[in-house]
């Protein structure tokens, strides 16, 4: 039990970092938190139509009623009668009001109430068994999410260069004959997919989390896409796994402690990614800082030196006056150069040495 | 610290994180003179002039206005931004932006009366706007929008002018109706300066140029400084055809 | 249906609850919407979540205020994770804010569930704030909804003209010495309280569309700023009294989404029948404008056919005029607008000729005049 437990809840997570790679890329982000709220419009719909939960219906109208979502929120846009945030911002709360009514009013109880739209309810998700021909193939959710991940992974690797190339020049992509539309298209009914086959784990609205965070993560981890791709994966399991266990620990729900983990580890990278933590950032910046002054410093004293102002410009306490360092900064600065040897002091005024003019003249050629 | 400058920017440096967009740019403007600062696509000339006003922090330099502060003397400047840089579908009318000018003199909280009005409303006449005062600005054409904010800018009643742009986008009849404007205010002793493209009306239209490609290329009198040699500088080779109008 | 579980006095407080949240948040959404950051108020308001049952763990109150200053703090705290990682990162602000909103939704219901596990009742009645459910407002809930609301449109009031000027031209704002930072942090700070004095009404999940909705119906009725804020509180107003009572009156139906609905009515009756920007007027608009071309149109070709017979003033039959018009679909529709401008005539056989006025202006259209 556990262990098909564990088997559905890696399902998810996998099948869900996939697209949201593309959604982080192409800045799509949003729309699939749109998707996720309004597809409970379409899977309550097909419920109320089978009164089941496993009807392939309620994927046909999750697909239709996320599409409707991206449809209608471009007719807003095109209409230019309200803007592309107001727009989407209008549509789903809409869509998904519907929905929540429905459930509360015609379904309440039977299997899908509030709790279920909003938590999901992973636990139960081992019990409703799929059987052939009186045998037990096991759960359900394995078989769906399985297939749902397989989907997937198609998408990724039939469109995986046209979606690098769309994701970074859109442009391009269409002159090469692939509609960024088309493409775009495709991606939301993957989303919508994944969302009612994550539904019955997670809920309609944290599978936001489980799309987005990995994916955002891993981007401030990787320049290449396929790298991106497998660690937004692997953040994707890490996280459900230990949000799993710490749920149990406190006794509640799995996929607040799914989103939750998810979320601290974005919150680490976020604080220490070696390549773009905010530590190393400032830390690298700082010492861009001074690099850069020192560039400005080369370059200023080019411009000044052999004109009738060097003596004025190029003085040390010139320098303080008028480039508006702050003292200590300026003092920082100039050691810096001389240390490096680029300058030169003459009866305070800073004299640029070979190194430093063969700098100067590097900086300004850009 | 020349009182005489309208304009003594020193050593101005302005760089996004490491990469300089303006590099070590000394510019002096004498008071009373008509401006054009001009220079490629990515010269940094919109930079400069956010700089001058303090909209983007200096990485290094001095800016003294009048031989001030710009933050003393923030009432002597008239700022008109680039056209673009607004959204034309806010709900609001012609008066109301062009309002906006008097906004500084009043300060804080202060509400615009009377006088502030009657200010606007010659304003709007005098770039030839006065039926379209209630218009939604929405409705207005690329011409007219600039009109609007000229207008604006002159209820500033300011000593010099800074301007994004001006002439880009805009019709015939517009361009000749903004020149002819400026001229007056250059007339009456005030200073103006404007990013200009349009190199071919550089000579009629302004008495003083810079150049500018991230550093200054050069800087003085049109007749001085608007060279063949220094556009080739500020321009690279893309100069061809100004060949035979430049000199 | 009215007697029995809900008196008077109770729809009236949930009436007067609704149209103080309607107003505070239609008032300044129209900022939220006008500076196009409306999404960032679904962001906020989700990220309330955990503000509000941490505040409940940590004081064990169920006072509404102190769990919406739980709220507003979660709501800040959200903020300010989303611009830092917009500012020092490469992720946009949708990634940022899709982030954010998730991790922070998920710790609320994480908590949410937590609180419900244990065994005590005192927890009852916190999950109200995800749907929200205005028939539990109390007299006291209003009055801190109405306090904070009025604070924080006696403040919009104040610096009205410096949010006016700062929303549409920040550049030229500052240049005149504003300072947007301070602007930016005062109308953000305004927009989570409004979010925040919702909660309770209309529960965290749906709060952005009290922001958004009224004031994007109202921007379609007016060009002015002043008018589209009074505007937008009226139909946030409207819309909140309205989906409040009903969802009191028929059972099972909760608040925020019953709400919802009636904004969204809104929206689409202002979309489609708003003058000048309305879908309706601006199809009349492009009809007409068509319309008068195939007028004008219509008024040449008699002209001309009256030129090619040497200027001889001779009828014609509706069938020869519509062959030579085959741009035209209905001549006869035409030929009877042009006759109650009285530009054409019918003589005794039923065939139409120009009248003398109807030449004049054929003439001038000739020279370029439009209808």
């Amino acid at each position: 039990m556990i262990v098909e437990l564990l088997i559905i809840a890696v399902l998810v997570a996998v099948a869900c970092a996939i697209p949201g790679v593309f959604l982080v890329l192409k800045k799509m982000s949003l729309i699939s938190d749109a998707i996720s709220h309004s597809v409970l419009l379409g899977i309550v719909v097909g419920f109320m139509l089978t009164h089941s939960l496993s009807s392939p219906l309620l994927f046909i109208g999750a697909v239709i009623t996320g599409l409707l979502t991206v449809f209608l929120s471009e007719v807003l846009v095109k209409s230019r009668l309200v803007k592309e945030d107001a727009a989407i911002g209008l549509v789903f709360p809409a869509l998904f009001s519907i929905g929540v009514i429905l459930v509360s009013r015609y379904t309440g109880n039977v299997h899908l109430d509030t709790d279920a739209v909003l938590l999901g309810e992973l636990i139960f998700t081992p019990l409703d068994r799929l059987t052939f021909m009186g045998r037990d193939l096991g759960p359900r959710m394995i078989w769906v999410m399985s297939i749902i991940l397989i989907i997937n992974l198609a998408v990724l690797f039939l469109f995986f260069k046209e979606l690098k190339l769309a994701t970074f020049d859109e442009g391009l992509s269409a002159s090469l004959g692939f509609s960024p539309i088309l493409i775009q298209y495709i991606l939301m009914i993957d989303v919508s997919i994944t969302t009612v086959g994550a539904f019955d784990a997670v809920g309609s609205i944290l599978v936001v989390a489980l799309m987005i965070v990995p994916a955002a993560t891993a981007y401030l981890l990787t320049d290449n896409l396929k790298t991106m791709v497998i660690l937004s994966i692997i953040i994707g399991i890490v996280a459900s796994l230990l949000g799993i266990a710490f749920s149990w620990i406190i006794d509640a729900s799995a996929a607040g402690g799914m989103a939750v983990m998810v979320g601290i580890i974005f919150f680490f990278t976020f604080l220490f990614s070696p390549s773009r933590g905010i530590i190393v950032l400032k830390k690298r910046r700082k010492n861009q800082k001074i690099e850069f002054a020192i560039k400005m410093l080369v370059v200023h004293l080019l411009h000044h030196s052999n004109t009738k102002s060097e003596l004025e410009e190029c003085r040390e306490q010139h320098l303080l006056e008028h480039i508006n360092w702050e003292p200590r900064f300026a003092k920082q600065v100039v050691q810096k150069a001389k240390k490096d040897e680029l300058v030169t002091d003459r009866e305070g005024i800073l004299i640029l040495s070979k190194t430093g003019i063969n700098m100067a003249q590097e900086s300004m050629l850009r | 610290m020349d009182k005489n400058w309208a304009i003594d920017a020193e050593d101005i440096t302005i760089a996004y994180h490491d990469k300089p967009v303006i590099w070590d740019v000394d510019m002096q403007v004498p008071k009373g003179v008509m401006m054009a600062i001009i220079g490629p696509n990515g010269a940094g000339k919109s930079t400069l002039i956010k700089g001058l006003l303090g909209l983007i922090p200096l990485t290094a330099g001095d800016v003294k206005v009048f031989g001030e502060s710009y933050k003393k003397v923030r009432k002597k400047v008239g700022y008109v931004p680039q056209r673009t840089a607004v959204d034309w579908d806010f709900p609001t009318t012609v008066l109301d932006v062009v309002l906006m000018g008097t906004y500084g003199r009043l300060g804080w909280v202060k509400r615009p009366r009377k006088e502030e009005i009657i200010l606007a409303h010659e304003a709007i006449e005098k770039v030839g706007m006065s039926e379209f005062a209630n218009r939604q600005i929405s409705q207005l054409s690329g011409g007219q929008q600039q009109r609007v904010f000229l207008a604006r800018a002159l209820t500033q009643n300011a000593e010099i002018y800074l301007m994004d742009e001006p002439f880009q986008g805009v019709d015939a009849t517009t361009e000749r109706a903004i020149i002819s404007i400026l001229k007056e205010l250059k007339n009456s002793g005030k200073t103006v300066i404007a990013v200009h493209h349009d190199l071919q009306t550089v000579p009629d239209y302004f008495d003083w140029v810079t150049l500018l490609n991230v550093r200054r290329i050069a800087g003085g009198p049109v007749k001085e400084v608007f060279t063949k040699e220094n556009l080739r500088k500020a321009y690279g080779g893309r100069i061809s055809f100004l060949e035979d109008k430049s000199e | 249906m009215f007697d029995g579980i809900f008196s008077d006095y109770t729809l009236r407080i949930v009436s007067l609850g609704a149209a103080l949240l309607g107003i505070t948040s239609g008032a300044l959404g129209s900022f939220a919407v006008l500076r196009k950051q409306s999404l960032l108020g679904d962001s906020i308001s989700h990220a309330a979540l955990p503000g509000i049952v941490l505040a409940f763990m940590i004081t064990g109150s169920k006072n509404s205020f102190i769990l919406l200053i739980g709220a507003a703090i979660a709501g800040w705290i959200a903020t300010t994770f989303i611009l830092s990682i917009i500012r020092n990162t490469r992720i946009t602000s949708d990634g940022a804010q899709g982030t954010i909103l998730s991790v922070f939704f998920g710790l609320g219901l994480l908590l949410l569930t937590y609180v419900q596990s244990k065994p005590n009742a005192a927890q009852a009645g916190l999950d109200k704030y995800l749907f929200g459910q205005a028939a539990a407002l109390l007299p006291e809930d209003i009055k801190s909804s109405a306090i904070l609301g009025g604070l924080s449109i006696i403040i919009m009031i104040i610096i009205w003209k410096e949010l006016k000027l700062l929303t549409f031209d920040p550049d030229f704002g500052q240049s005149l010495g504003f300072s947007s930072k301070l602007i930016d942090y005062l109308i953000t700070a305004l927009i989570v309280i409004a979010i925040v004095t919702g909660l309770q009404t209309v529960g965290v999940i749906l709060m952005s569309s009290m922001l958004i909705a009224p004031a994007a119906a109202a921007r379609q009725w007016t060009n002015k700023l002043g008018s589209m804020v009074i505007l937008s509180s009226i139909f946030g107003a409207i819309a909140g009294i309205f989906g409040a009572v009903i969802s009191c009156i028929i059972p099972n139906l909760p608040t925020g989404p019953s709400i919802v609905l009636s904004l969204t009515a809104i929206v689409i009756l202002s979309l489609l029948f708003a003058p000048d920007r309305g879908v309706i007027s601006s199809m009349i608009k492009r009809y007409n404008n068509r319309f008068d071309f195939s007028l004008q149109k219509l008024l040449l070709t008699l002209w001309n056919l009256e030129k090619k017979h040497g200027g001889e003033k001779r009828a014609h039959d509706s069938l020869t005029i519509s062959f030579t018009q085959p741009g035209i679909k209905n001549v006869n529709t035409a030929l009877l607008a042009l006759e109650q401008k009285g530009w054409v005539k019918k003589d005794p056989k039923g065939n139409w000729l120009l009248s003398e006025e109807g030449r004049i202006k054929a003439i001038n259209i000739e020279k370029g005049e439009t209808l």
